[in-house]
């Protein structure tokens, strides 16, 4: 050690901690939750580094009074908000229909979206049918919201012999180019430069489509993340590039992936992308930010980065157990409640939706995924022998069947 | 009907399917107003337009995905790897995303890219420019690896790698851009203008992907090889007198399995020659291959040439590159085998 730094504080290194842990009473009240309606809304046109404020501040748009507020207000039509809403009640009770099925032992994995679903509703309701999505594997929301058949979802969870996918991806990694949803990779973040790529190519062919693509807080961390902003900077793709920061990374924290030292939304700014910071529990709120970010895009302004600011209210999947890691009541801390209770109680404070209907609605959206669970069981569940044939393994590796995978099909005998 | 180098063939290639197709564009790091350090898009941009044919960010791993995405929305890119040496960055897009995406999507998405990248040594590049990655990506499933030998066939082979449905990464032997480097550095350097395989049609054509082609035709052992190697197989036939048949891949995988038996069958003995290192090398596979398939027919061991299991070094530039010394010394092996 050199004696001319002796004064100096010895070097200490700095590992990342979350404020509670297993035991602890969970206090979010160093989150400022601010005002709804409170921040500006700026022009489409904005570059990126007047929208500094907005990528430190909050987006919100419903109050306490369950009335929207100020210029992020949608002015969204009745009969979207309650499609909304009732997107969200069967993206839930589908989580909670899979997830005990993962607990009975008809799957191997599952992952809920609870607390996250008006992120997935929300934007599906602000892009146009044809836009592209690149979602992670907790936008099921796009899914449901576009009109893809739940029984088709089932059969993919059950690898069973109805599976679009022929048995070849985990479950909930879904894909469907008819929906415009990209197939779904374990691989994380890699999606995220891909979405650039295909953002790239519709304005090369002059299309009108735009792309969105979600990402964790947690992946941010990887190259692809970086590269991809870097990339949708340079061209200017007709990209929005979302963050989903639920506060959650299997068991690490945010803070794990620097959102400690700075918010998500700020990465984008340092890109020269224009940025949002979004409370992703409010669905008007969600709604807004994603029609000015494709506003944007459509006007050939380029990408725009959104966080959206919410609180991932299960488990990572099926395979950990959150109180291991975080306060098991920690969910019910989160100072910005739950995205289906607050747009319910919006309808209802609009006078367009009772509790009553509300709860009908929940009852018969249960006994429609409880029925449509059936029938994809009734094709089979993960190890119950009825697959697709296993013959389809040797398919689509590539194009045509090279002979080398043909003589691995007929050495095992199929 | 002209006489090109490779370089002028490639860029050829991409000229005529650029006019032929408006879904090709062509990107990467210094591709476009430049042409590419190698002069590969020489004058494509200024051609065919800014949009088609434009320089990316130093970013591999965002020329892949950028590509893939391309891919999956109808185009057909064409990208630049500058030196397959920094491929790696990129090596995660490759194997979990292009390689794997018509497969987990069951058909429904499809990344038709062809990924063009300079490789090997022979040009005092050191370790970070003489690599020879293909095995890399032949253990890949759901790609193909295509590596030409001469002009003819690099445009040919380019044509329909960029038409192919499947991704292609094309890796193009630097060394022997413009002249058939047979691996004896002493002596003066060869022109493509003084071959055959110079004489490349201007216009549209193919060389099908999956089809070895024999290079030298002969009686008494063969040779099977790829890229330079196949120059310096060419010449350690001539140094030695061996009547050997040199078998030129051009397509690792899918590997021509038929020729490779055929040839073997006649003359019952194989030398396997790559710059790669050798162990694990795309040389193991097809040693593999012979004795799988050829094994009653083999009169001595199969032998293989390779570069060493160590880095490329740059002081030792000859005595690392298996030049036709090693080569021949492997044949003389496998005839008195």
């Amino acid at each position: 050690m050199s004696t001319a730094r002796k004064n100096k504080p010895q070097l200490k290194l700095h590992i990342p901690e979350p404020k509670h842990r297993p035991g602890d009473t969970p206090d979010f009240s160093h989150i400022k939750v601010g005002k709804a309606g409170e921040m500006r809304r700026p022009d489409i046109n904005v570059v990126a580094k007047e929208t500094q404020d907005i990528a430190y501040g909050l987006i919100r748009v419903l109050g306490e009074d369950n009335l929207p507020h100020g210029p992020w207000d949608p002015h969204v039509d009745v009969e979207t908000l309650k499609r909304g809403l009732k997107n969200m009640l069967i993206v839930r009770a589908y989580d909670a229909r899979m997830f005990a099925a993962q607990r009975q032992g008809k799957t191997s994995f599952y992952m809920k979206c609870t607390g996250e679903e008006a992120i997935a509703v929300a934007q599906a309701a602000a892009l146009d049918p044809e836009d592209m999505c690149f979602p992670t594997y907790r936008q099921q929301g796009l899914l449901i919201s576009r009109g893809y058949p739940l029984l088709d979802m089932m059969c993919q969870v059950y690898s069973n012999e109805r599976d679009p996918l022929k048995g070849r991806q985990l479950p909930i990694m879904y894909s469907s180019k008819k929906h415009g949803f990209f197939s779904i990779a374990g691989n994380l973040a890699m999606h995220y430069s891909q979405a650039v790529g295909w953002a790239m190519a519709s304005a090369y062919r002059g299309d009108d489509r735009i792309c969105s693509a979600w990402i964790g807080d947690g992946s941010t961390a990887e190259g692809d993340f970086h590269t991809a902003l870097t990339f949708a900077a340079v061209y200017k793709a007709p990209v929005i590039l979302n963050v989903v920061n639920n506060q959650w990374a299997i068991s690490s924290y945010q803070g794990i992936a620097g959102g400690d030292e700075a918010t998500f939304a700020a990465r984008g700014v340092g890109y020269g992308i224009p940025a949002l910071r979004v409370d992703g529990n409010d669905f008007l709120a969600v709604y807004a930010v994603t029609k000015w970010a494709a506003d944007r895009a459509r006007s050939n302004l380029g990408p725009t980065m959104i966080e959206h600011f919410t609180y991932r209210v299960e488990g990572h999947s099926t395979s950990d157990d959150p109180s291991r890691y975080r306060p098991a009541d920690e969910a019910k801390a989160w100072p910005f409640g739950d995205p289906v209770e607050r747009l319910k109680k919006h309808l209802i404070a609009l006078g367009k939706w009772t509790e009553k209907e509300h709860t009908d609605l929940e009852t018969s959206i249960a006994e429609e995924v409880r029925a449509t669970q059936k029938e994809a069981e009734t094709h089979g569940t993960l190890g119950s022998g009825k697959t697709v044939s296993v013959k389809t393994m040797f398919e689509d590796v590539y194009k045509d069947m090279p002979w080398h995978i043909r003589r691995q099909r007929q050495e095992m005998g199929v | 009907m002209a006489t090109m180098n490779m370089i002028q063939a490639l860029n050829s290639a991409m000229d005529v399917m650029l006019t032929k197709n408006p879904d090709v564009l062509i990107f990467g790091e210094d591709v476009g107003y430049f042409g590419g350090v190698f002069r590969a898009t020489d004058g494509l941009q200024k051609k065919h337009g800014v949009q088609r044919c434009f320089d990316s960010p130093i970013g591999e791993s965002g020329i892949v995905a950028t590509a893939i995405g391309m891919a999956a929305y109808g185009l057909k890119p064409v990208i630049e790897i500058q030196f397959a040496d920094y491929i790696y960055p990129a090596y995660d897009q490759i194997v979990s995303a292009a390689a794997r995406l018509r497969y987990r999507s069951a058909g429904d998405f499809t990344a038709p890219i062809t990924l063009r990248s300079p490789y090997g040594g022979g040009i005092f590049g050191g370790q970070t420019h003489s690599q020879s990655p293909e095995a890399l990506f032949t253990h890949v499933c759901g790609i193909k690896t295509v590596i030409p030998s001469n002009p003819y066939d690099a445009k040919g082979l380019l044509i329909s790698a960029i038409e192919d449905e499947d991704p292609v990464m094309f890796f193009e032997p630097k060394r022997i851009y413009n002249g058939p480097f047979d691996g004896h550095h002493d002596r003066p350097v060869q022109p493509w203008s003084k071959t055959k395989a110079s004489d490349v049609p201007d216009g549209y054509y193919t060389v099908p992907l999956g089809k070895a082609a024999i290079a030298r035709e002969g009686n008494d052992i063969t040779v099977i090889a790829y890229g330079t190697m196949v120059h310096v197989a060419l010449a350690a036939a001539a140094d030695t007198g061996i009547d050997a048949e040199v078998l030129d891949l051009r397509t690792l995988i899918p590997v021509d399995i038929e020729s490779i038996k055929a040839s073997v069958e006649k003359t019952g003995r194989c030398v396997i020659v790559h710059e790669a290192t050798r162990t694990s090398g795309y040389g193991a596979e097809l040693t593999a291959l012979v004795q799988e398939h050829c094994f009653y027919h083999l009169e001595a061991p199969i032998e293989r040439v390779a570069g060493w299991d160590t880095p490329y070094p740059h002081a030792f530039e000859w005595q690392y590159f298996p030049g036709p010394s090693r080569v021949s010394a492997a044949m003389r092996r496998a005839m008195e085998g």
